[in-house]
């Protein structure tokens, strides 16, 4: 079956209960996609399919052929951070890092659903056609990538900075 | 302070103790370097890259990959374990049971030798008898991941019950007083407490519960495991590699040499990623299948086969003269272990160190359950001790009708209350005065249920912080520095995100002179010189003063290279320092020669020096403790009982902080880690069938982004002179505390004491 992975065309042959994470960390080497659960409840396998954030243990690879999908490994070259990464490394928003790659992503396309006017549960306006990053739309919308080591401000902190400029200029001064 | 001035008043400090003075001095003309500055953590590239490989990621040809089965049973047999169908399903290599796996010896479980670190001492996959509900009692390898998940459902297992004591209430009639508490006697009594209690003006005596905990790090415990001939290596998601490494040889019968163990990254330790049953079956099984194995547990796994914090019930009593002053503080209680295993879970420490009292009575019992055997988890003890004193000092504040922190300054000690040992340092008035500033205190009403915000009931509280100075002993670091001026430091400690490697980098470069980048910190392996378990908050003071020692040995090494030909001819080691990539000499500042310089001229690329590091003799001479005062406001929800934290700040006193970005952090995530363990975190153990209920993280709820609001952390920063640098570890002191803080001002808000946790909404109803 083929996949288009971090802009590279693959292809894999698997037993086809295989998962879209165990598809990326068991058979083409891309272990940034980490397991936390297996079971949609920690958010450590969030990639990006089309640049909607989905979790990778649920998703079944057959499903994905021919889609594109992104993964933390896709999104900078090393030694050329995505804005995103750098400003995890400012605000420290990791500890042990294994949240990372899922919270990242998770991010990436929080982002892109804020700007199509996506609500969320604490949404006060549902017509509006974007959505402001507030401090409550940050933490309500990444609330599914847990992170135990308990690196939270600094993520609030990072994805502000990167998808908020302004919001986090004022907030410094 | 400035860099200089801090210096020159460690150096003084040094000076006048009897700890070595280069523990509290670096590089001296180089001041510390970039000790104390917010340093960014050097694996993170790698980490924010997803190109960090934990141990379940390393690719190695011909892996099998594992499924493990659990029992359904907490105590009895194995009456049949039928492996056919399992056996014949797709691609399934072998499956391994207590009939076929390889004989191993008993499991040294930790304490019993200096090396020993299983978390229990019972035979793993030896016979068909079963000790709690949840024990790996097969073990399937396939080709795949799915293939082997699918045959271990094909194992027809059927089990012959024993009576089992699964319930606390029935084990504690049998609770039994244990010979210590770690290294601490079990019991101190000074006068006659109870005595002192029922005679008091003011006093209380109440009872506190807490539940079991789950580490819950996001990393699944994960091994794979490789033989070649009679050497195992084992990518190891660990907190102890040297005692995993000594421990598995042990069992398999090998020397330690043979047991290579290799974690270079561990995705969340908490205490929870020492050595427990699936390591040893990882190394079993792939011996087993002459082949190499991985053996990832699933999330439910993490809870059937590794053991959390326990359970306890305790007792604080406190009698109380009119001003404030205590007659008599008591605190006594149980918590819950096995008979395989020993970790107390020491929640009376914190009443033995924090406050003066006429009389002091505390003591603690277990009670033996059939579970899996209980660990360490960030801050054991402390964390459901404070939980306990910290609420009965806010409960016995009211009482008096006294601010709780002017009851807590009444009650500072002049030396250790039950040792009687001088503190080494203790600053914890002044840390409640600041944080109390900051944290604007003063608005709080001391009144309950008196501040509002719409349906929202808002309140304050606040509890004290405490942890132990640890540093383990033996240990052992070696240097090598290259003609290139870089040097190379190597210990096989640990790294789960504390930013150990980073901190110990930042002291290196500034301990020989060097800049950052010149210098690399290597770990988590162990062909590297010998480390310390990462436990107790002691990696920091045990890998210090390794590299103190190395740095030492080294600074001989190099002098008796650079010979009669150096302008450093005829100085000793103790008449030079490192300084700008070289040394120099102490009294005539003009005489220095490059590190560079004196390997050149030996016509040598690399020179290296060991040294393991001397006893911790320094907790023999004085009580050393980290404080910290955690300060919370609360919203509650008066129609829903709900609890929104709303501000939260930790104003510590741990001597010296190395870092300040990877110690904010480390502060912070044991706060948050303190908001779960005060408001959602409960492994329920259903006491019909000793099994745990809720094993995800769906069910088993820890903090998200939604529940931490910012959260501010400052401290006193003033060194520690009886500890290397001044600095103490400090990733379990951030955890304590906080569930009293919260407890409290839960209470602050409206008027409910909640004494058992965690609290939910329910109890508030
Ligand atoms: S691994 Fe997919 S959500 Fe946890
Ligand atoms: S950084 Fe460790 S789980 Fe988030």
């Amino acid at each position: 079956m083929r996949f288009i992975v971090n802009g590279q065309h693959v292809e894999a042959v698997f037993d086809l209960r295989t998962s879209l994470l165990d598809l990326l960390r068991d058979h083409l080497g891309l272990s940034g996609s980490k397991k936390g659960c297996n079971q949609g409840a920690c958010g450590a396998c969030t990639v990006l399919v089309d640049g909607e954030r989905i979790n990778a243990c649920l998703a079944l690879a057959v499903q994905y052929q021919d889609r594109a999908i992104n993964t933390v490994e896709g999104l900078s070259e090393p030694g050329a951070l995505h804005p995103l990464q750098s400003a995890f490394l400012e605000h420290d928003g990791f500890q042990c890092g294994y949240c990372t790659p899922g919270q990242l992503c998770s991010a990436i396309a929080m982002a892109a659903e804020l700007s199509r006017g996506v609500p969320s549960a604490v949404t006060v306006d549902l017509a509006a056609e974007t959505i402001a990053l507030s401090h409550d739309e940050l933490r309500e919308r990444m609330s599914g990538n847990l992170c135990r080591c308990g690196a939270y401000n600094g993520i609030v902190e990072a994805i502000t900075e990167t998808f908020s400029p302004q919001k986090s200029a004022q907030e410094a001064a | 302070m400035s860099g200089q001035m801090e210096a020159r008043q460690s150096a003084m400090l040094a000076s006048m103790s009897d700890v070595p003075e280069r523990w509290l001095t670096t590089s001296a003309r180089d001041k510390h370097g970039t000790l104390g500055a917010p340093v960014t953590r050097m694996d993170g590239a790698l980490k924010v890259g997803g190109r960090a490989r934990f141990a379940a990621e390393v690719p190695l040809d011909g892996l099998t990959y594992a499924a493990v089965a659990f029992s359904t049973i907490a105590k009895g047999r194995i009456a049949a374990l039928d492996t056919t169908a399992a056996e014949s399903a797709p691609g399934v290599v072998l499956v391994m049971d207590y009939r076929n796996a390889p004989r191993l010896k008993l499991p040294p479980v930790m304490f019993s030798a200096p090396k020993a670190g299983a978390q229990s001492s019972l035979p793993v996959m030896q016979d068909e008898q079963i000790h709690w509900n949840g024990q790996p009692v097969a073990v399937v390898l396939a080709e795949t991941q799915e293939q082997a998940d699918h045959a271990v459902s094909l194992l027809r297992i059927s089990y012959e019950a024993a009576p089992a004591v699964i319930s606390f209430g029935a084990a504690q009639q049998n609770a039994r007083t244990p010979e210590k508490i770690l290294r601490e006697p079990t019991s101190v009594a000074i006068g006659d407490a109870e005595a002192a209690l029922a005679g008091a003006a003011f006093k209380i005596d109440l009872n506190y519960r807490t539940p079991r905990h789950n580490h819950n790090a996001i990393e699944l415990h994960a091994a794979t495991a490789v033989w070649q001939g009679d050497r195992l290596t084992l990518h190891d998601a660990s907190q102890m590699v040297n005692m995993t490494s000594w421990t598995i040889a042990e069992m398999f019968g090998l020397k330690e040499a043979q047991v290579h163990v290799h974690s270079p990254y561990v995705g969340g330790g908490f205490g929870g990623k020492c050595l427990w049953t699936h390591q040893i079956l990882t190394a079993a099984a792939a011996r087993l299948a002459g082949r190499p194995v991985r053996l990832t547990l699933s999330r439910e796994g993490v809870f059937r086969a590794v053991g959390g914090r326990t359970t306890t019930e305790q007792r604080v009593a406190l009698g109380a003269k009119a001003d404030g002053t205590l007659a008599a503080l008591i605190h006594t209680g149980v918590a819950a272990m096995t008979t395989h295993n020993n970790c107390p879970e020491q929640f009376t420490f914190p009443a033995r160190h924090l406050y003066a009292a006429d009389t002091i009575k505390v003591t603690q019992q277990v009670a033996d359950m059939n579970m899996i055997a209980n660990t360490f988890m960030r801050g054991p003890g402390e964390s459901v001790g404070t939980f306990a004193l910290e609420c009965a000092l806010d409960e016995l504040a009211e009482a008096l009708q006294l601010d709780p922190i002017e009851l807590r300054r009444r009650l500072e000690p002049e030396k250790d209350p039950t040792s009687g040992k001088a503190f080494s340092a203790r600053h914890l008035v002044e840390a409640y005065q600041r944080g109390a500033a900051r944290f604007g205190w003063e608005k709080r009403s001391a009144k309950p249920g008196a501040r509002r915000e719409g349906e929202w009931l808002l309140g304050m509280g606040v509890a004290t912080a405490t942890y132990p100075y640890y540093r383990q002993p033996g240990g052992a670091a070696r240097i090598r520095l290259t003609a290139d001026g870089r040097a190379f430091v190597q210990m096989a400690s640990h790294e789960m995100g504390m930013g150990t490697a980073t901190v110990q980098a930042q002291h290196a470069a500034a301990r020989l002179g060097l800049p950052l980048d010149h210098v690399v910190f290597e770990y988590g392996d162990t062909d590297l010189p010998p480390g310390t378990l990462a436990g107790g908050s002691s990696q920091t003071a045990s890998i210090s003063v390794a590299i103190i020692a190395a740095t030492q040995a080294l600074t001989e090494e190099l002098l008796r290279l650079a010979g009669n030909e150096s302008p450093l001819a005829g100085l000793s080691a103790d008449e030079v320092e490192t300084s700008d990539g070289g040394l120099r000499a102490i009294a005539e500042p003009d005489r220095f020669e490059s590190y560079a310089s004196i390997l050149g001229r030996a016509k040598r690329d690399d020179i290296s020096a060991m040294a393991e590091a001397p006893p911790p003799s320094e907790v023999q001479t004085y009580s050393m403790h980290s404080y910290g005062v955690q300060f919370c406001e609360v919203k509650v929800n008066e129609v829903t009982g709900e609890v929104r934290v709303s501000r939260f700040l930790g104003s510590f006193d741990c001597g010296r902080i190395l870092n300040a970005k990877t110690a904010t952090s480390q502060f912070k995530g044991g706060i948050i880690m303190g908001l779960g363990l005060a408001l959602m975190e409960d492994a329920l153990f259903d006491e019909r069938s000793g099994r745990i209920m809720n094993p995800s993280l769906a069910e088993y709820h820890v903090p998200v982004h939604m529940d931490v609001p910012e959260i501010e952390v400052m401290w006193t920063g003033i060194p520690d002179p009886k500890a290397p640098l001044g600095a103490h570890g400090i990733g379990e002191i951030g955890i304590t505390g906080v569930g009293a803080a919260v407890a409290n001002a839960v209470y602050n808000a409206t008027g409910r004491r909640i004494r058992e946790l965690p609290i939910t909404l329910d109890k508030l109803l």
